[in-house]
């Protein structure tokens, strides 16, 4: 029988061009595209998270700190800036935080063996309450010349971060389509007993996939620094839900085994032109939350039903 | 039917979560000796009906696998609208604003149920979405007003005030009475109906448990309907404990301390196994801490750590506990 095989990146790139169609008709302001270019900056930080997000969710897990480890990342970063470390250093150490972070998830997820919903709930309070602690209710400033760098303008008007975001997506596009460590994700995910009794060091590549998220997360962090100059414990607030509904939408399988990066990116550009028009036909914030919640659930719900499709045709 | 293991190990850990909930509190106590006063008393024993109201429903969930995040935001729902019935309707009996309170957190924690049981999505998924959506719709059904402190009824601020029982300066709230009809309900349904089985057979193995003719996805959406229900009811608590219902704050992050009291208080996030007195214990602890944190002169910065560190500590007793028990029984 024949198998009705619809790639992942189908579904976003059709509403992607529907939302366009849509943003277009509700406002003569929104196909400006040096605006949509610079709106695009917004979305970047929401951007690195969900690529990080493809390879847990490809491995059959969930991250649901992702927001917190930015935000303890950019709070410790700046408060290093702040009492005096140089950018690099500063942002080193950054960096180094992020990969601690998301391997302290892959440890207790992999070797403790809990499952990651629970962990990761948990070190979302846990990160994001270190930053609160540290920082209490004060922001930490950062250094001058390491902020703006979302104002930078390649030629032809694109921003700095947008090209940031696009590197790193082709990086770890490469990386989860084309090596053997992007081969051991897709295992893990689709029958993890089945790829332990196959020799893969499962453990070590859970592990693996959820140091890659805190570095996503590190990345993110730094940008969002660059941005607002200053850091603060409650930043960021609910970035995982964007990220997570991103992922899905690209067309992963939220029980592993299925997604891929360009999928994901096209949903964050399907994501990020909904919010924008949203934001220029005037919706508030609350009733955006709402609209993404809302996405997120059609998204699980209509690749159920894709797959449930395909495998009646099998039978 | 729970397997011995799943016994032994909830005996253990209620024992272990008992022992937690003293060292705080003697902790608590002999850094200063007021600690264990009337006014702390007090304020443990009205932090805690809320958290036990939801526990519940949230153990009921997490028994079978589980998990609901969308209850702060049910409970923010609940306690808007029947707070903006209040506002409107001032001659609203307050028993009636109890059972909309209930009935319209039941709805929504249907919506989950449909979603998880029947649609098959995730738990943790679609709860994360309804999270928002609920959320998003209390700042639509409220227009982001608060409802006001004067616009909720006296009768309804007076389950928090009075009670029945009062012993030296410590009052025994209806809210509190509230919280024990619902863990009393709830042991109830447990350990003497049917139901309560199958919900301990779909934890502890959901295959088996289809495989024996239990009705898993009835069973499941009940259970997510009860959880939105307390909820609802718990946004009705809310309303009388705080006084205001603000739509920004209202349940605002509660599902984070309803799931450190109810995995603290025994229940194993692998399904399976969870007790009524264990998540009151887990209730008790939480309280206690939070009180013991102010006593203490710790901030309210800290306390999202500490319910984050809860959870981890929670987590790992298990799985300790758990190993332990997997050798002992390899022993013999």
């Amino acid at each position: 029988m024949k198998r009705l095989k619809i790639r992942p990146e189908v579904v976003p790139a059709v509403l992607l061009v529907l939302a366009f169609v849509a943003g277009a008709m509700e406002s003569k302001y929104f196909l400006d595209f040096r605006y949509l270019l610079d709106s695009s900056t917004l979305y970047v930080e929401t951007g690195l998270l969900a690529l990080g997000m493809t390879f847990v969710i490809v491995s059959g897990n969930i991250d649901l700190s992702v927001a917190s480890m930015t935000v303890l990342v950019a709070c410790v970063t700046a408060r290093l800036m702040e009492s005096g470390w140089s950018v690099p250093s500063s942002c080193g150490i950054g960096i180094g935080l992020g990969i601690v972070l998301g391997a302290i998830n892959g440890v207790l997820i992999a070797k403790v063996k809990l499952p990651s919903f629970v962990v990761t709930l948990a070190t979302m309070a846990v990160y994001r309450g270190i930053a609160q602690v540290l920082l209490g209710a004060n922001s930490a400033k950062v250094t001058a010349s390491f902020v703006g760098l979302d104002m930078q303008h390649l030629p032809g008007h694109v921003p700095v971060p947008l090209v940031i975001f696009l590197i790193v997506a082709v990086v770890l596009g490469l990386i989860l389509h084309r090596t053997l460590f992007g081969r051991w994700v897709f295992a893990i995910g689709t029958n993890e007993v089945a790829s332990f009794y196959s020799g893969i060091p499962a453990a070590t590549v859970k592990i693996g996939v959820f140091a890659t998220s805190g570095l996503m997360a590190a990345f993110a962090a730094l940008l969002m620094d660059s941005r607002l100059g200053v850091a603060r414990f409650d930043h960021g607030q609910g970035l995982e839900l964007d990220a997570i509904t991103a992922v899905l939408l690209g067309g992963a399988s939220i029980f592993g085994g299925r997604g891929s990066i360009l999928g994901t990116v096209l949903a964050l550009f399907l994501i990020a032109v909904l919010r924008i028009g949203m934001g220029v036909a005037n919706v508030k914030a609350e009733y955006q939350l709402a609209v993404i919640g809302t996405l997120l659930v059609v998204a699980v719900l209509s690749g159920n039903l894709v797959s449930r499709l395909s495998s009646e045709r099998r039978a | 039917m729970r397997s011995d293991i799943a016994r032994k190990l909830g005996a253990l850990r209620e024992v272990g979560t008992l022992v937690l909930l003293l060292v705080v509190a003697s902790a608590a106590f002999a850094k200063d000796h007021q600690f264990l006063d009337a006014k702390n008393l007090n304020s443990i024993l009205l932090w805690i009906p809320l958290l036990a109201v939801v526990g519940m429903g949230q153990m009921l969930v997490i028994i079978t696998r589980g998990i609901d995040v969308s209850v702060g935001s049910t409970m923010g729902l609940a306690g808007i609208i029947v707070g903006i019935l209040f506002r409107d309707h001032p001659g609203l009996n307050v028993f009636a604003g109890a059972a909309i309170g209930l009935a319209i957190g039941a709805v929504l924690g249907a919506i989950n149920g449909g979603l998880i049981a029947l649609a098959k999505v995730p738990p943790i998924i679609a709860t994360l979405g309804t999270l928002s959506a609920y959320r998003g719709l209390v700042f639509i059904v409220s227009k982001g007003d608060q409802v006001d402190s004067n616009m909720i009824p006296d009768a309804l601020t007076n389950w928090t005030l009075h009670g029945p029982i009062q012993i030296g300066g410590v009052t025994v709230s209806w809210l509190l009475v509230w919280a024990i009809v619902a863990a009393g309900l709830t042991a109830y349904m447990l350990r003497q109906t049917r139901t309560g089985r199958d919900i301990y057979s779909i934890g502890s193995n959901p295959d088996a448990a289809r495989l024996r003719g239990i009705p898993v996805t009835r069973v499941t959406f009940l259970v997510y309907t009860i959880c939105g229900a307390v909820a609802g009811l718990a946004g009705v608590l809310y309303a009388s404990r705080y006084g205001f219902v603000n739509p920004a704050t209202a349940g605002a992050g509660f599902e984070l301390i309803v799931i450190a009291a109810v995995v603290i208080g025994g229940t194993n996030v692998f399904g399976g196994s969870g007790t009524v007195p264990g998540v009151i214990l887990g209730c008790l602890l939480l309280g206690t801490i939070n009180v013991a944190l102010a006593v203490l002169g710790i901030d309210e910065t800290w306390q999202k750590l500490v319910y984050g560190l809860v959870i981890l500590i929670a987590l790992m007793l298990d799985s300790g506990v758990q190993k332990w028990l997997g050798k002992l029984s390899e022993g013999t």
